[in-house]
């Protein structure tokens, strides 16, 4: 990875300089000018309350997600797959289903969420349910790499349990720890949905400021200045989450294989745990399936065959925006696996620039929509470029890019390199070496990468809302908002069934590039 | 790099220069999410021009707005469509429009031509109305917006914040229109003493009503004169239709216009006035749920079973809006969380 390393640094460098830095220099050459209405006391209360939402969050849902991960780790057992797939389901779940669902389970409990007051317990609780799997499925799929013979000499030691995580299995885990809770923090650091919809009047972050000055303000001056706070805050994480991944030692992985749970004890453990957990992540979805199979009052599946039909408030039919969505969801899926893995070599290489394209690919996470929205309406306004499909698939893999650089970098840095040094010692070029021995290695956390970016992109997460799009760009999650957005039961029942197929189809991608990290060869995904 | 960029963008600006004349024959309509007319509608305005069109959406109405206005003099599209009367004057005032005088203006009553230039055309109508449901409320119906503060609608009426939702900031506006700039503070503490629930957004507020998801229980809801048509149409055999409480209508009108700095203003023209001809005016309730402006178009008989007439909707003019709306709504957030 000498000089061809740089080459490649240089190209992704020039990709996202291309697609996230422009489009904000853009914006501030449009809006910079204008008058700034934000005062600094109001802005520093407003990164205050944003960074410790996104704080709690962030540590909430690592704690929720730990024993899935070791469940995941440690054993083979039957719906693994599936399970690995079915956290990925809130992802693609309109915020209002989950907001909602959080807002009827919390009353459960007699805490009532208040449409003036809000609740931050709310809040926290929906940023948990769409991020568990975040965690679960980087930190879950590198514990499972982990070499299991170090836990075992501590055990036959004599160490307990948990002094053995605490000693022996935390410290290995802390790369991909490190990777997984960064996401969560950007992630929840930009969300925009479930602040609105359960903070109450007032309560606001860096992201829904910025929303609401730009959009519900049209005062784009002080938009922009958020703009820019949030730009450089977000920078200033990804600085800081580069220089603490290079401190941690990665820990050394091998292809370990999973044992199948013995016993009751084993098997109660296996089961109550990945069911717990996914019971608690689905439902949201579960209260939609109903919804979706209850037709005037009794079980039926018109709700489901009326997807092929287009109704007269949609431009095209349900079944129709789903290919749509299943496609972009590829396209994206497939840009964000080939530039993060590239990103996550590079980051790993010796390459000069490799620190900053570590640093360079977590940012567009952190970025508000709006402002990559009207970067991109402002700044490429070349060649129609603006109202073509290809800027949405750039505006979802984008997003995607950090999922798979969060799942490929620490199995790259985990890589014996023995490995590959033995491949050039026998005289195959880097190519070779690349093509035979480094991607199979890394198939599983590509794959796993690359199904995140899907339900990214099948999510609608970024800033595709923004952009002008034409009938054949009309997605899934469109659809979804546009029949849940008016009366009518049948209507209402329809966007629950698009829901509940979306869920499904997230979850069959999901498992079925999942499937691949068993085969064996050369090849790329 | 840098030198090549500007070459391009000068080879680009020629190439304008030369077909500077010409109209272009593809025209791009852009609009909000919710636009939708019946397959094949411009397929009669392209056998009757020559003229495509693509339409092309983006977001709700509030970020078309805004995306228009920080377009503006070098926009996506051509046309426009899909501003309210809530957005007008920001429009204007971003310079978003040239004026156009469409065809069959004449046919469309005074009311809804809200600029004098022309710079919009109205298209449709609708109502933002409280809706409810009197078996649900123990057989006593509200019968009228000063009814909801009666201590028998006690926690029954749940709407939406103005500052992130239409609906909200209409039935706020309604409430201003009604009581006066003077009276509708008192309203709302009113209201706020009488247990009104606040959604960020319909759909949140319409799962909280009786008539949307099971689990609701509030009787009262404000949302569209045209929920009782959706009701009826999309509500399956024998459907529950919600009541209207006609003195809380507050009326919106989306226009379309011809968008600065388009190529084909004149081309761009005919499309606004196709828009507004008869056949698509007619086409309009059944695909969006309002009402023509034209007076020559004809309603279909299935919009009109269950729309509710709206006689004397409220109103409040663009300019007041444009000049008092942050004020507003920042009053009533205080209010509400006093």
């Amino acid at each position: 990875m000498g000089p061809v390393g740089d080459w490649i640094a240089r190209g992704l460098l020039a990709f996202l300089g291309l697609t996230v830095a422009y489009p904000i220099v853009a914006m501030l050459r449009r809006f910079g000018s204008e008058p700034i209405n934000v005062s600094v006391g109001s802005v520093l209360d407003l990164v205050g309350f944003t960074v410790v939402q996104a704080v709690l969050s962030t540590v909430l849902t690592v704690l929720m997600a730990l024993p899935l991960c070791w469940v995941i780790a440690t054993y083979r057992f039957r719906f693994r797959a599936a399970v690995m797939g079915a956290v990925l389901v809130p992802f693609v779940l309109p915020t209002v289903v989950v907001a909602v669902s959080v807002r009827n389970l919390l009353s459960q409990f007699g805490l009532v969420v208040d449409g003036i007051d809000g609740s931050l317990v709310a809040i926290l609780l929906a940023h948990v349910i769409f991020n568990v799997s975040v965690v679960v499925r980087l930190v879950g799929g590198y514990w499972a790499a982990l070499d299991p013979r170090l836990d075992e000499a501590a055990a036959a030691l004599g160490a307990g349990p948990i002094r053995r995580f605490r000693r022996i299995t935390l410290p290995l885990l802390r790369s991909a720890l490190l990777a997984a809770a960064a996401i969560v923090f950007l992630f929840t650091f930009t969300s925009f949905g479930v602040i609105v919809i359960l903070g109450g009047l007032g309560r606001a972050t860096v992201e829904t400021e910025i929303y609401r000055y730009a959009i519900t303000r049209n005062d784009f001056g002080s938009a922009a200045a958020l703009a820019v706070v949030q730009a450089i805050a977000v920078a200033g994480m990804a600085v800081m989450n580069q220089r603490l991944q290079r401190r941690l030692r990665a820990a050394s992985a091998t292809a370990t294989r999973q044992m199948q749970p013995v016993g009751w004890r084993q098997r109660a453990r296996v089961s109550v745990i990945s069911g717990a957990t996914v019971a608690f992540l689905l439902a949201p979805f579960l209260a939609l399936l109903v919804r979706s199979l209850t037709v005037q009052g009794s079980l039926g599946l018109d709700h489901f065959t009326a997807l092929t039909d287009r109704p007269n408030i949609l431009p095209v039919s349900p079944l129709r925006s789903l290919a749509n969505s299943v496609l972009f969801a590829s396209l994206a899926g497939g840009l964000a696996a080939l530039v993060g893995t590239l990103a996550a070599l590079v980051a790993a290489s010796r390459s000069r620039l490799s620190r900053l394209v570590e640093t360079a690919v977590l940012i567009p996470l952190g970025i508000s929509a709006v402002t990559l929205g009207f970067g991109y309406l402002v700044g490429f306004t070349f060649f129609e470029l603006r109202r073509s499909p290809i800027l949405v698939v750039v505006a979802h893999a984008i997003i995607g890019i950090p999922f798979v650089v969060g799942a490929v970098l620490p199995a790259v840095r985990a890589l014996d390199r023995s490995v590959l040094e033995v491949g050039s010692v026998l005289g195959a070029n880097s190519v070779a070496v690349t093509r035979r021995v480094l991607l199979p290695l890394l198939r599983p956390a590509i794959a796993s990468g690359a199904g995140f970016a899907a339900a990214v992109s099948l999510g609608e997460f970024g800033a595709s809302g923004f952009l002008a799009r034409g009938r054949s760009s009309y997605t899934a999650p469109q659809a979804i908002f546009g029949l849940i957005g008016q009366p009518g039961a049948s209507l209402q029942g329809q966007a629950a069934a698009l829901c509940v197929v979306l869920g499904c189809v997230i979850v069959a991608l999901v498992v079925s590039i999942d499937r691949l990290r068993g085969t064996s060869g050369g090849g790329w995904l | 790099m840098n030198r090549l960029f500007v070459l391009l963008v000068a080879l680009m600006l020629a190439a304008a220069a030369c077909s500077g004349s010409e109209e272009s024959d593809n025209i791009t309509l852009l609009t909000h999410e919710s636009f939708v007319l019946s397959e094949g509608t411009f397929e009669q305005f392209t056998a009757d021009t020559g003229i495509t069109v693509e339409v092309v959406s983006s977001g709700d109405a509030g970020a078309l707005v805004a995306a228009a206005i920080a377009t503006s003099g070098d926009p996506v599209g051509d046309v426009l469509f899909g501003v309210d009367n809530l957005l007008l004057q920001r429009a204007l005032d971003g310079d978003v429009f040239q004026a156009h005088e469409a065809v069959g203006l004449d046919d469309v009553p005074d009311r809804f031509k809200l600029d004098a230039e022309n710079r919009v055309t109205p298209i449709d109508t609708g109502y933002v109305c409280v809706n409810y449901r009197p078996e649900d409320l123990g057989g006593s119906a509200p019968s009228s917006i000063d009814d909801l503060r009666q201590p028998q609608f006690a926690s029954e009426f749940i709407t939406q914040n103005p500052e992130s939702s239409t609906p909200g900031l209409a039935f706020l506006f309604a409430t201003i229109a009604t009581y006066g700039e003077d009276g509708w503070q008192d309203y709302w503490r009113d209201l706020k003493a009488n247990g009104v629930t606040v959604t960020s957004g319909w759909t949140e507020a319409w799962a909280e009503y009786v008539g949307g998801d099971p689990g609701g229980d509030k009787g009262i809801v404000n949302s569209y004169a045209s929920s009782p048509v959706f009701e009826g149409l999309f509500g399956g055999e024998n459907p529950t239709i919600s009541s209207i409480l006609t003195d809380t209508c507050f009326a919106q009108i989306e226009f379309a216009g011809v968008l600065n700095g388009t190529d084909s203003p004149n081309n761009a023209g005919l499309l606004v006035d196709y828009l507004l001809s008869p056949e698509v005016q007619a086409d309009i309730p059944l695909n969006m749920f309002v009402e023509p402006v034209n007076s020559q178009a004809e309603v279909p008989a299935e919009f009109a079973e269950f729309a509710v007439p709206v006689s004397a909707p409220l109103s409040l003019p663009p300019a007041d809006i444009a000049a008092n709306q942050a004020r507003w709504t920042q009053e009533w957030l205080e209010l509400l969380r006093e």
